[in-house]
């Protein structure tokens, strides 16, 4: 009996191994020729900074970072406003009506292939002739990450023991109060964790960009791309290596902030 | 309860925002698509291609008013580009998505069978790649694949290959590049069925006699079917309308329905083809859509 719970564990470990590294390798290798100093991608020649100097004398490029991270910025946080509104009205909401309609179009941009988002924005800013650059991107990003914030708050939002917040109001808080001093300290963590992910989908996202930018606003993937079809370039490691430092610099912040706060969430608990 | 009651009216109020703001911006423009691939516009017919541009696509929304047509979707079923790129797209996406299913459910079974300490540090691990930008890892891997890749210079060194092996622009290279990319949409939901699940049940079958095999078949794959089901239309249904992994990895072909709408529109600027593409598109992914989206509801308002 042992026996066999130990080789099944066996298998379930080379397995796992397997699956992390099968995740993991190419990216470690990405990082590791980011540094390399020969102009050939494949050949070593030494550790070297070259790269990261040609990324920022790179106009364009620089232009392309500053968008996206300006588009990232602006469309995470109404993204998170707006998602964490929408999970408290799902959540907490009970029945009401369009309820169906709410939940399906929020739920359904998750998987809907992103040419259609992306031309169906289109569409409709050049039904409104709007002008195409930073502020349609930022809209189109923001419809699209609310969604990921919604569920992820929800999600925190219905596990989430609804005593606190009941017992807010029997001691003579209004709803709002209730929400903002019981409910909400208990889902920064997951707001957070929204926001981030929100960020991380924007700075990602190369085919709503390209429906929804206009000239002159190119966003960072959508540079990326642009040169990657046309081969690899040694610069684009460099440039992917900061993003990837970026984004791990983010979630060790977020899972801090997530421990942090459960660990009062506990200490409150007994209260 | 009345407290709950109570609640709920801010609640709803909340919700208010967000309502209008995904009404405008997503459910409207899909009367746009629609209306726009139902236009006939006035410039030319096919086979010429009329060419669009930002105040004619005003123009061709005002005569959409008047003039509905399906000559778009005629041309849809009539020009065998486009039915072989809906059909490759099915099929890519059926196949990719029984190899996630194949690669992914023993990851999730590995990691729902490690001690409760080890699991969550293991699902961070999987959350983590999906968090690093889809592009990069898509650009990783034209780094090893590429003539002189890092793949090619280890099959060469240990002699496996006598020559470099052309793997960009190939199939296969896509496949990679779509189950690299998606495994941890599938190995999450499945993990998630698969560590809710008693124990209690498989020492229950074993006691009863059955091999680790039988009660594995019998027990564990059965309770875990609403994971597979939920990762495998978290798959599917955006791996149908995948641009960027075919348009980088795959070779030119073929092409994926998305890829055809891509080309229709940036490239031969024909907006209505390209919208009616779209439609055609969403049209075949409506039921695997429904499904989804009851998965999804379910979950997310029983809690857990």
């Amino acid at each position: 009996m042992a026996r066999t719970v130990n080789r099944i564990s066996r298998f379930n470990i080379t397995s796992l191994a397997l699956g992390l590294a099968f995740l993991y390798l190419p990216i470690v290798i990405l990082v590791i020729y980011s540094f390399n100093a020969s102009r050939l991608v494949t050949v070593w020649g030494g550790w070297s900074l070259r790269w990261y100097h040609e990324f920022f004398n790179d106009r364009a490029m620089l232009d392309a970072a500053w968008m996206s991270l300006r588009v990232g910025a602006v469309s995470a946080t109404l993204a998170t406003l707006l998602g964490t509104l929408a999970a408290v009205g799902l959540a907490r909401g009970e029945r009401f009506k369009g309820r169906a309609l709410f939940s399906g179009m929020l739920y359904s941009p998750l998987v809907m292939p992103e040419v259609i988002s992306g031309l169906s924005l289109l569409l409709l800013f050049v039904a409104l002739d709007a002008e195409r650059g930073f502020w349609t991107v930022t809209v189109a990003h923001t419809t699209l990450t609310m969604c990921f914030v919604t569920v992820v708050v929800q999600s925190r939002l219905t596990s989430l023991d609804r005593c606190l917040e009941e017992a807010a109001m029997d001691l003579g808080c209004d709803p709002v109060r209730a929400f903002l001093f019981a409910t909400l300290p208990l889902i920064v963590p997951a707001i957070a964790a929204g926001w981030m992910l929100a960020f991380t989908l924007s700075l990602d996202d190369v085919v709503i960009a390209s429906f929804t930018t206009g000239p002159g606003s190119a966003t960072l993937p959508i540079r990326i791309y642009s040169e990657v079809r046309l081969g690899v370039k040694p610069e684009i490691n460099a440039i992917c290596t900061m993003v990837i430092a970026l984004i791990a610099v983010l979630i060790v912040v977020a899972s801090f902030a997530s421990k942090l706060s459960s660990a009062r969430g506990e200490s409150a608990a007994p209260l | 309860m009345s407290a709950r009651r109570v609640f709920a009216r801010p609640a709803r109020f909340a919700a208010i925002a967000p309502y209008v703001w995904m009404v405008l911006f997503f459910l409207v423009p899909f009367g746009f698509v629609l209306k726009i691939s139902l236009s006939q516009t006035a410039i030319a017919q096919p086979p010429y291609t009329p060419v669009f541009d930002l105040t004619e696509g005003l123009a061709a929304i005002k005569a959409a008013f008047g003039e509905l047509s399906l000559d778009n979707f005629r041309l849809l079923i009539s020009d065998n580009l486009y039915i072989l790129s809906y059909l490759r797209s099915l099929v890519v996406a059926v196949t990719s998505t029984v190899i996630l299913l194949l690669i992914g459910y023993p990851i999730a079974y590995g990691m729902a069978r490690l001690p409760r300490r080890w699991q969550s540090v293991a699902m961070m691990l999987v959350i983590v790649p999906f968090w690093t930008s889809f592009l990069i890892r898509i650009y990783a891997w034209i780094n090893i694949l590429q003539h002189d890749g890092l793949l090619n210079q280890i099959l060469l060194a240990l002699h496996i290959v006598s020559t470099p092996v052309v793997w960009l622009s190939t199939d296969s290279a896509m496949y990679l590049g779509i189950v690299y990319s998606y495994l941890p949409f599938m190995i999450l939901p499945l993990y998630a069925t698969l560590a809710k699940m008693d124990v209690a049940l498989l020492e229950a079958a074993s006691d009863l006699g059955a091999p680790p095999r039988q009660a594995f078949w019998l027990v564990t794959f059965p309770l875990s079917l609403p994971g597979v089901g939920a990762g495998a239309l978290l798959c599917f249904i955006p791996i149908v309308g995948e641009f960027v992994i075919p348009d980088l990895l795959a070779g030119s072909n073929s092409m994926m329905i998305g890829q055809t709408l891509w080309l229709e529109f940036f490239t031969n600027r024909d907006w209505p083809v390209a919208a009616a593409t779209a439609v055609a598109l969403l049209g075949l992914l409506v039921p695997p859509l429904l499904l989804y989206d009851r998965l999804q509801r379910r979950q997310l308002e029983r809690g857990g």
